[in-house]
């Protein structure tokens, strides 16, 4: 989705604010956030991608507007509701109205250390042979997909150099298909593209600059010499 | 433009008085009731939430990273392995887990530096730095930092020498980064816990680099 999410290259957002010994939570709320939205992602009803989904859905100026804890909170609670989990009577009201969801996964305190040291690693095995090379001239192909995707606007129709291959990892385009369990883990191959600054955005550029983004092997094609320009 | 107020402490939550305020009563408000909604209900273990909470605030931060590069610094074969394989380096000193789950450490050079961002939202290497800071996550840092990085770094008071070049790292997928600064002059036989206190937050997103050893104080270990 061509969404305010998809920030890279836009002008206009001023310097960016450094705020000098910064707290890692500004105020009870935030650590609150954080925790409630770590700990409910341990229910496995939604993925990684279906969370990013959620929050790039959001009405896009409470997206560029809001504190990030503020985003997370909202996509949360609209990743609850969708879900059936809670009701917008039940948030609205502060309590519960409905019987709660059966077979609901609860994290135990005694389970976090465990759960976040083991995350939820992307990779997967794949018997494909991987498509491009390392050292490969490629093209970002020039995709606009109404729903979730992890090719940012800014590559898209140009030309870099594969880097490096990382094997075979989850596709975030279909991973967020199926709202609930069990997840379209469709994986494909993830590599590193690197392009130069002139490449991306012209004269313009600043000297001596590059740029790389991961990319699935779905997001890109062989760059012919006879590019277009 | 919000984001282009100069108030006094710069931080994207005091841009705007009056919006912050409300902003920050309706979120107590509501991060409160949503929580207790879920507790209530049988979905939500409190006492988990506190732990997630306090992994965060206490043992998982840039103290850890400091540690890695440290000993990348002092141990040459630590260094080749992190570089050839990060996430099972970095495993080895029992940085693990969720987004850090497939690590990759770029070195600094005379040649290069590296710099690293999230334009699509905040992917960042939790086992390394913790939580990103609110700069990280901001529109400003991650609409500018793949069209005028030399600009960025200006804003954190960093200028790079004629010449190095500038490698930014977007992260799109679940690949996290971690920036291997350059060894600060002067540091010669110092040990890696000495080492570690040169090595910043910012020297590991690479919008800063490592201290010089006459940045610290000297009753330090």
């Amino acid at each position: 989705m061509n969404g305010l999410h998809d920030m890279g290259g836009l002008q206009g957002y001023g310097p960016v604010q450094i705020q000098a010994n910064e707290p890692l939570f500004h105020g009870e709320w935030e650590r609150r956030a954080l925790g409630v939205t770590v700990a409910m992602g341990a229910s496995g009803l939604w993925n990684i991608d279906l969370a990013r989904s959620a929050r790039e859905s959001l009405p896009p100026l409470d997206y560029v507007q809001g504190p990030y804890y503020a985003i997370w909170t909202q996509a949360l609670q609209n990743l609850l509701i969708e879900r059936g989990l809670i009701t917008a009577e039940e948030l609205a009201q502060g309590q519960p109205i409905t019987q709660p969801m059966a077979g609901v996964r609860v994290l135990k305190a005694a389970e976090v250390d465990a759960a976040l040291a083991k995350g939820s690693p992307a990779d997967r095995p794949s018997t494909q042979a991987p498509r491009f090379a390392v050292g490969q001239r490629v093209r970002a192909l020039n995709l606009n997909p109404q729903g979730h995707t992890r090719l940012p606007r800014y590559v898209r129709g140009h030309v870099g150099t594969v880097v490096l291959h990382h094997g075979s990892h989850v596709l975030p385009d279909q991973h967020v298909n199926k709202m609930l369990p069990p997840f379209d883990g469709t994986a494909e191959h993830l590599y590193t593209v690197v392009f130069d600054g002139t490449e991306l955005w012209g004269p313009q550029a600043e000297a001596g600059h590059q740029v790389s983004v991961d990319a699935w092997e779905s997001y890109l094609e062989p760059a012919s010499e006879a590019a277009p320009e | 433009m919000k984001r282009e107020s100069t108030a006094p402490h710069g931080h994207v939550h005091d841009q705007d008085h009056d919006h912050a305020h409300s902003t920050l009563g309706e979120m107590d408000l509501r991060v409160r009731a949503l929580e207790t909604l879920l507790t209530q209900k049988g979905y939500l273990d409190p006492a988990a939430v506190d732990r997630i909470i306090e992994t965060y605030e206490v043992h998982v931060g840039p103290h850890n990273g400091a540690k890695v590069v440290a000993r990348a610094w002092a141990d040459p074969a630590f260094r080749d392995w992190l570089l050839q394989d990060a996430t099972a380096a970095i495993a080895s000193m029992d940085y693990t887990g969720r987004q850090g789950e497939h690590m990759v450490a770029v070195p600094n050079s005379p040649d290069t530096h590296n710099m690293v961002v999230c334009t699509l939202c905040s992917c960042y290497p939790w086992p390394v730095l913790g939580l990103p800071p609110v700069w990280y996550k901001s529109a400003a840092y991650r609409s500018r930092a793949v069209i005028e990085p030399r600009a960025v770094l200006a804003d954190f008071g960093v200028t790079l020498p004629p010449g190095q070049n500038i490698r930014v790292w977007d992260s799109t997928a679940e690949v996290r980064y971690l920036v291997l600064p350059e060894r600060p002059a002067g540091t010669e036989g110092w040990s890696q816990e000495q080492l570690a206190q040169l090595v910043t937050r910012d020297a590991m997103i690479g919008t800063g680099l490592a201290l010089n050893p006459q940045d610290i104080t000297k009753e330090a270990p």
